[in-house]
């Protein structure tokens, strides 16, 4: 009798692995972006509650955004180009890795407090709720005032479109909101990334940042002012160039500074993709080494 | 016999522990933080889990609620394996930590609660009926609307209890329920626990380091040290059992005025403060004797009689194995 409860257990132990995995995995995928989404639109509610305090928080986070620029602006009203770019190529370079960045910011901006978290035990109450932890994580404190660099970044790339002297194909029209989108998921891949590197490194918020913020400070700025090695490493390690620098170069029928064939350009969405595996992996591995030594 | 909720068979927990020694060498050591334990839980008891600081009481409640993964041995909680469905057991079960909150610091506990209900995906009437019942018998009527940061710790612990239980979980676990709180809190939530165990039968695992919260709330306790299970049976055994000694209950006595030790067949003075005396005497005899033994030969003014403290009979249970 005992043996045969064991054995049904056991049983139910072994499902069709490779069937299960992936039918739980898909139920994973979908109920982290439910509860994303539960989170995220509480949080929008509660921050609605203070209509006049949101206005003002969305309008401030546009308003310190565009200063960004404005620096580039002044130092346009000395200089006439920088590295060999003008102000409008200048601004789509700004334009397109800002809103980028903003949509990254929004959508996964606030996995860098993990590291509070572990240290203070309170990822021990996600762990508890039916809901993925990367998604609890990442929605926890949903910030719609963000939105106000979106709406710096856009306008900025809006603008850089208008005024760019470009002769505008059906590829390089596509290419602009690809690059948008494709740089603000291979920032997202680093926030992960960064996030799972906590569980390692403690509070590594820091670190996160010098690639997310540092990077796009510098991919504002035409790949050509930087040295060579720079470029390689941003290119083929981190791979921050695909955010912006060659795509921009392809609309703006600029040669690489590294040589690489036009068509690079088109990759972007390819290395979003690719640049998610393993940082999902290493969300994966870093939770998993949470769960097996506490905090 | 009831049905088995809770199981865990030679369950294990080695932590490393790496620590610096010298510049660049490190040392790793292992803990053990539980060693081998084994016990089963029946749906609907009410089990008081303790054990002095760092016993494991707390690694063996984030075992069963998903948040660790044991290092060997068997573990199941309504059939699931808690480190594996940690998602799945999430809907069965509902968790209070007692040093700090799973609620949204910011946020109204309404908000909180809404956000639950959603994530749950608890049935509308299911939900109103178990907020209406925790809002009335917790006092959360005029908290609702307030965010959790600006709640008195008794408060939040109320309207973290509240939290964990609209789901209908099979198994609530607290992780020192009533730590920090004024004795109101406590006996609030003492009451409701109670109420919550027999009127919906929720099995209920609690670990305290208040002994009254065992006393008045589990017929059942374990005792856990250094990661073994060291007792597991109703509290008044723990008194009885060989483990513990020979436990004593003790007599207070005020007298008219100070007197040397008092001499009394069948206890001992073990302290004087002044006027009052403190007279220990087996557990199992009876106090009668010893207060008419007493009252005819002193002046006696008021007296009491104190139960043996579980908190002294577990230390002597320990000195006795350590």
């Amino acid at each position: 009798m005992a043996e045969a409860v064991l054995g049904r257990e056991r049983g139910r132990e072994r499902p069709p692995a490779v069937v299960w995995e992936r039918e739980r995995r898909r139920h994973r995928a979908l109920e982290g972006l439910r509860g994303y989404g539960l989170i995220a639109a509480m949080w929008i509610r509660s921050s609605m509650t203070y209509r006049m305090s949101f206005l003002l928080a969305t309008v401030g986070n546009a308003a310190v955004t565009l200063l960004d620029f404005a620096a580039i602006y002044i130092m346009f009203t000395h200089v006439d180009a920088l590295g060999g770019f003008s102000l409008p190529e200048i601004a789509l370079l700004y334009g397109s890795c800002s809103t980028s960045l903003g949509l990254a910011n929004l959508l996964l901006g606030n996995t860098d407090r993990i590291g509070t978290r572990i240290r203070d035990g309170s990822l021990d109450g996600m762990l508890v709720r039916p809901v993925p932890v990367l998604a609890q994580v990442a929605a926890d404190r949903f910030a719609l005032r963000r939105l106000g660099r979106i709406a710096q970044g856009s306008g900025v790339l809006v603008w850089a479109v208008v005024v760019l002297d470009v002769d505008w194909t059906v590829g390089k029209v596509l290419l602009v909101p690809v690059m948008v989108l494709a740089g603000a998921a291979i920032f997202a891949a680093v926030m992960v990334a960064g996030a799972a590197f906590q569980f390692a490194a403690g509070d590594a918020a820091e670190v996160v940042n010098s690639f997310t913020y540092g990077g796009c400070t510098m991919l504002e700025y035409p790949p050509t002012v930087f040295t060579r090695e720079l470029l390689r490493g941003v290119t083929f390690v981190v791979p921050l160039a695909f955010v912006n620098w060659l795509p921009a170069l392809y609309v703006l029928g600029r040669p690489d500074p590294l040589g690489l064939p036009g068509w690079v350009a088109f990759l972007s969405p390819l290395v979003a993709f690719v640049v998610f595996v393993p940082a999902s992996l290493a969300w994966r591995v870093g939770l998993r080494s949470y769960r097996s030594t506490g905090s | 016999m009831g049905e088995v909720l809770i199981e865990l068979d030679g369950v294990e927990k080695v932590f490393t522990v790496r620590r610096r020694a010298g510049l660049v060498r490190r040392e790793k050591r292992q803990v053990r933080a539980v060693d081998g334990i084994g016990f089963t839980v029946d749906r609907g008891e009410m089990v008081g889990y303790i054990g002095p600081n760092g016993a494991g009481k707390s690694t063996t409640i984030k075992m069963l609620t998903g948040i660790l993964t044991p290092s060997a041995g068997r573990l199941r909680v309504a059939g699931i394996d808690p480190a594996r469905e940690r998602m799945r057991l999430a809907h069965r079960m509902g968790v209070v930590f007692g040093q700090r909150t799973t609620l949204w610091w910011d946020l109204p506990l309404k908000d909180s609660y809404g956000l639950m209900r959603r994530m749950y995906r608890i049935p509308e009437a299911r939900y109103r009926a178990n907020l209406e019942r925790c809002v009335e018998r917790l006092d959360l009527g005029e908290l609702l609307e307030v965010p959790v940061r600006q709640l008195s710790l008794g408060q939040r612990m109320r309207g973290d209890i509240a939290a964990a239980l609209l789901h209908d979980p099979d198994v609530l676990y607290l992780d020192e329920p009533t730590i920090g709180l004024d004795v109101v809190s406590k006996a609030k939530v003492r009451a409701f626990l109670r109420q919550l165990n027999a009127e919906l039968g929720t099995t209920v695992l609690l670990t305290t380091h208040d002994l009254q919260d065992i006393e008045q709330l589990c017929e059942r306790v374990m005792v856990i040290d250094h990661g073994r299970l060291m007792y597991d049976g109703p509290l008044g055994g723990l008194h009885a059992s060989g483990a513990a000694g020979q436990s004593e209950r003790t007599l207070v006595v005020d007298l008219e005025r100070e007197l040397p030790p008092l001499e009394v067949a069948g206890a001992r003075v073990v302290r004087v403060e002044g006027a009052r005396q403190w007279l220990a005497f087996p557990a199992q005899a009876s106090a009668a004797p010893l207060v008419a033994a007493v009252a005819a030969g002193y002046p006696l003014l008021d007296l009491s009689v104190r139960e043996p403290d579980i908190e002294e009979v577990i230390a002597r249970m320990y000195a006795g194995r350590g």
